[in-house]
């Protein structure tokens, strides 16, 4: 187990309710994320997980109740080196122009800031970032031509190049084979415990999470569970879930 | 043979069209990647209308067209945030509105004395050299500004949300490239025409496209496709007499075909 400090918390849901139209489809969520969690987000497909990690990043804003991160008010966040974003379907056409460098080196722009331009230091990071996922071989082809687990890792470390304290995850080995899923999972415990980097993390993979998470949260609208992995699958409530929303396990 | 760099209209003809060849394809690219190249067609025919406008009050056409172009597309940008429209449904409004708007004024002027016929398909003689000196200007600015907000411009065109997270702002990224593309469709009026920019801003691009390579050598190829078909398509039309707009747009076409054919060998 990873030294927990639960006394820096790092991130802070104060009463959030969220919806798109009319329908709730977050309603009343609170919870506190500390530095070195590695949060597990599951629950029924439709039940707000992305929704809910969009509004952390300030890419949503919730009609009611308050974002905070890093202790700051997240409409006057500024910071945003200090976060990674690997979307859910990373929404791009194969035909884009750009090579896996070009898309990892993107990770360096926010950090730059305006008229600075990549150098040999920013280089060097990306090279980096592509060994840690395996991927330096194809640094020089098109990211359309990779798998879809190829393509998961490239976002992984463009993620990872933006040296983030905390990266946000959203299904990210959808669609990706075992073997990758089984190394990938492996990058992440490494990426927690030896950096100490904050993880949020929606999967449906709740065996690996179990084991590796040090929170586990259930979301379906409201937050139904959050708090130790272990619990959630020991309790009776657990089984109550799983035959209710039909989660695999 | 008739020399073609004794004529001074020939000299601003390649001057102007070469300064919009190097400019039309980068704007292109963000354009054509973000599924929006139709916002050229619309803002081409909203010159239209600010060239209508010019030619009636007397100042230079060209002028009158870059200020309808600039504001039309700062509304354009704006319904589309608002989603209160669909984002192709202000542009259809704003180009058969602008194009009702230039033929009142042209109805209403009883024609001009210059040939509208011109500013539809393009001509060199239409460029003057006050002409040339704000297509210098302008595409200086739209070049400069895609060089000093290249990797904002790149990282919102390839995935806005992860871009926002970066903290890049990126609704001033939008406005501004819609506002560069703006500018650059007023500025290949004169010599392009109203009908056919839109093939200028998009072809040399899609074509690149076909090679599959980075952004920046994806770039390089477009520009290659564009000012060569323009330099080649000025020549071929001055020697054979021809519309110059036509003779640049159909070049352009045929490197496509091949770019295509050869993709497909590949
Ligand atoms: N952009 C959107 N506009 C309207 N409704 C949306 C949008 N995105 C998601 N929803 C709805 O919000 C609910 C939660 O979606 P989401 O957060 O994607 O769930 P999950 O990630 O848990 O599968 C679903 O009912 C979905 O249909
Ligand atoms: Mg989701």
């Amino acid at each position: 187990m990873p030294n927990l400090d639960h006394k820096n918390t790092i991130l802070e849901l104060q009463d959030i309710s969220f919806s798109y139209a009319t329908d709730e489809v977050i309603k009343d969520v609170s919870l506190s994320i500390h530095k070195g969690d590695y949060v597990g987000l599951i629950g029924p497909n439709g039940g707000g997980k992305s929704t809910l990690l969009k509004i952390m990043l300030g890419l949503l804003r919730p009609q009611k109740g308050i974002v905070k991160i890093f202790n700051q008010d997240i409409n006057h966040f500024k910071d945003w080196q200090k976060i990674g974003y690997v979307a859910q379907r990373n929404f791009f056409d194969a035909s884009f122009p750009a090579t896996v460098e070009e898309v990892v080196m993107m990770g360096r722009y926010g950090k730059l800031g305006f008229f600075h331009f990549p150098n040999k230091i920013d280089q060097k990071k990306v090279h980096q970032a592509l060994q840690q996922v395996e991927m330096t071989e194809f640094k020089n082809r098109s990211i359309g031509d990779l798998s879809g687990g190829q393509q998961q890792r490239v976002f992984i470390a463009r993620a990872l190049v933006t040296e983030p304290e905390m990266i946000f995850l959203d299904e990210p080995t959808a669609g990706v084979d075992a073997k990758t899923q089984k190394q990938f999972y492996a990058l992440l415990e490494k990426l927690n415990k030896q950096l100490n980097l904050t993880l949020i993390f929606i999967s449906h993979e709740l065996d690996i999470l179990a084991h590796q998470a040090t929170e586990l949260g259930y979301i379906n609208r409201t937050l139904d569970y959050f708090g130790d992995p272990k619990e959630f699958l020991k309790g009776e409530y657990f089984h109550e879930l799983i035959g209710k929303s039909g989660i695999h396990h | 043979m008739l020399d073609i760099f004794n004529y001074s209209f020939i000299i601003r003809g390649f001057e102007a069209g070469i300064i919009i060849a190097i400019i039309a394809p980068i704007i292109g690219m963000f354009l054509v990647l973000r599924r929006y190249s139709l916002i050229a067609d619309t803002l081409s025919h909203v010159s239209l209308a600010g060239v209508a406008i010019g030619l009636l009050l007397g100042i230079n056409p060209l002028i009158t067209a870059v200020i309808a172009s600039v504001i039309s597309s700062a509304a354009i940008e704006r319904l589309r945030i608002s989603k209160k429209v669909y984002g192709e449904s202000a542009l259809a409004i704003f180009l058969s509105g602008s194009l009702a708007l230039a033929i009142l004024i042209i109805s209403f002027a009883h024609g001009f004395n210059v040939d509208l016929f011109n500013y539809l398909f393009g001509s060199i003689v239409t460029v003057q050299q006050s002409d040339v000196f704000i297509i210098l200007a302008l595409g200086l600015i739209v070049l400069i500004s895609v060089i000093l907000f290249y990797k904002e411009l790149i990282f919102v065109t390839f995935d806005e949300e992860s871009a926002r997270v970066s903290g890049i702002p990126t609704k001033f990224i939008n406005i501004m490239i819609i506002i560069l593309s703006a500018f650059t469709v007023a500025l290949s009026i004169p010599i392009i025409g109203v009908l056919l920019i839109s093939a200028l801003v998009v072809i040399p691009v899609v074509s690149a496209l076909q090679f599959k390579k980075g952004f920046v050598e994806s770039i390089f190829i477009a520009e290659g496709i564009s000012i060569f078909s323009v330099i080649v398509g000025i020549f071929i039309s001055f020697y054979l007499n021809l519309s110059p707009g036509g003779t640049i747009v159909i070049l352009m076409i045929i490197i496509f075909v091949c770019s295509f054919i050869l993709r497909d060998n590949k």
